[in-house]
């Protein structure tokens, strides 16, 4: 480019452009391919969780089935909604922040996050229903004379029915964690979309968080039907 | 949207986000709703195909990998997947073909 001897001389130099790279786009592909390399270790992370399912699934699908049955699938549903507005927002915060929208940017990253707290919260409503039917894996946990879906007069192995609500605890509760640690970045990109750090030039951390949140937003799509949606046909 | 004055400028990518967001939307429900009908063993493969073309959805459209042309990126998602797909199938195959006392 022709301008790259005025940038030398320190006139048009982007100050959003660190010292180590030679342009902004380099920059930004840097970024974005250290932040898909952590992608990648974290479809690995829960992939190990998915086959463990996959396995026990398989052994014991009848209990499974009877478990997932007491999870409330509408409020599962509800939350895939909320994460699928959450991912729009997100993107909707990047366009603004490419086209000089301020408010809307601050409105769309607002938006978000208040899409991440009421997942949590929906959540939380789930996990209280878990607790007081004593479907939470421990000493107190208790599944007897649940029927199995498809088998009329069969009954669910509490023991295997708890190695699925082990499994729902440990694979939504890893999820929610991913969520607020989202939404820790979150608050960070809107402090500094606030401090007017972003620009139509400079926006990578705004693409960062978004593929984190995206990220996410995927693992849950598979989990919704994967927990909650187990042989529900009758 | 295919006329000339718009190739002029570049596209505003908000149909786009807005379609592939009414998309996730209908699949959720889609989802919902398969899984009370009674497809026998079927059930859990129309989940995970449409649970798959979300996750898609969202991966070219949201997360930009739709015209991303760095080859390094590239290289990144296809072992992801690769090795995922080492992980989950060689697994199932693995307990599904054991005869278990």
């Amino acid at each position: 480019m022709s301008d790259s001897t005025v940038a030398v001389q320190g006139e048009t130099h982007n100050p959003a452009l660190l010292h180590h790279f030679a342009t902004e786009e380099q920059q930004r592909n840097a970024s974005s391919f250290g932040m898909w390399i952590f992608l990648g270790t974290e479809v690995m992370f829960f992939g190990g969780l998915f086959c463990a399912y996959l396995i026990y699934r398989g052994w014991y699908f009848g209990d499974f089935a009877a478990a997932s049955k007491s999870i409330n699938a509408a409020l599962g549903g509800t939350n895939t909604a909320v994460l699928i507005c959450s991912s729009l927002t997100v993107v909707l915060a990047i366009w603004a922040a490419q086209t000089s929208r301020r408010a809307l940017m601050l409105a769309m990253l607002v938006l978000t996050m208040l899409f991440g707290l009421a997942f949590l919260g929906i959540k939380g409503i789930e996990y209280r229903d878990k607790f007081v039917e004593h479907h939470v894996p421990g000493p107190s946990f208790s599944f007897e004379h649940e029927e199995i879906p498809s088998h009329p007069g069969e009954y669910a192995n509490p023991r295997h029915a708890e190695i699925f609500f082990a499994l729902y605890f440990i694979m939504t509760g890893l999820h929610a964690l991913h969520m607020v640690v989202g939404l820790g970045i979150f608050s960070w990109l809107l402090w500094a979309a606030w401090k007017g750090r972003f620009t139509p030039e400079y926006h990578t951390p705004l693409e960062i968080g978004g593929l984190y949140w995206h990220f996410v937003d995927i693992v849950w799509i598979y989990l919704f039907p994967l927990l909650y949606l187990i042989d529900r046909h009758r | 949207m295919a006329e000339h004055t718009a190739s002029e400028h570049p596209k505003s990518p908000l149909t786009t986000y807005f379609s592939v967001w009414i998309a996730l939307l209908f699949g959720t429900g889609l989802t919902y709703y398969a899984a009370k009908l009674d497809l026998g063993v079927f059930n859990a493969a129309v989940a995970l195909i449409i649970a798959t073309t979300k996750a898609l959805l969202v991966a070219l459209f949201f997360m930009h990998l739709k015209g991303a042309h760095e080859k390094l990126l590239k290289l990144v998602v296809i072992s992801t997947i690769f090795f995922l797909f080492i992980l989950l199938v060689l697994s199932m195959v693995d307990y599904g073909t054991r005869t278990w006392s």
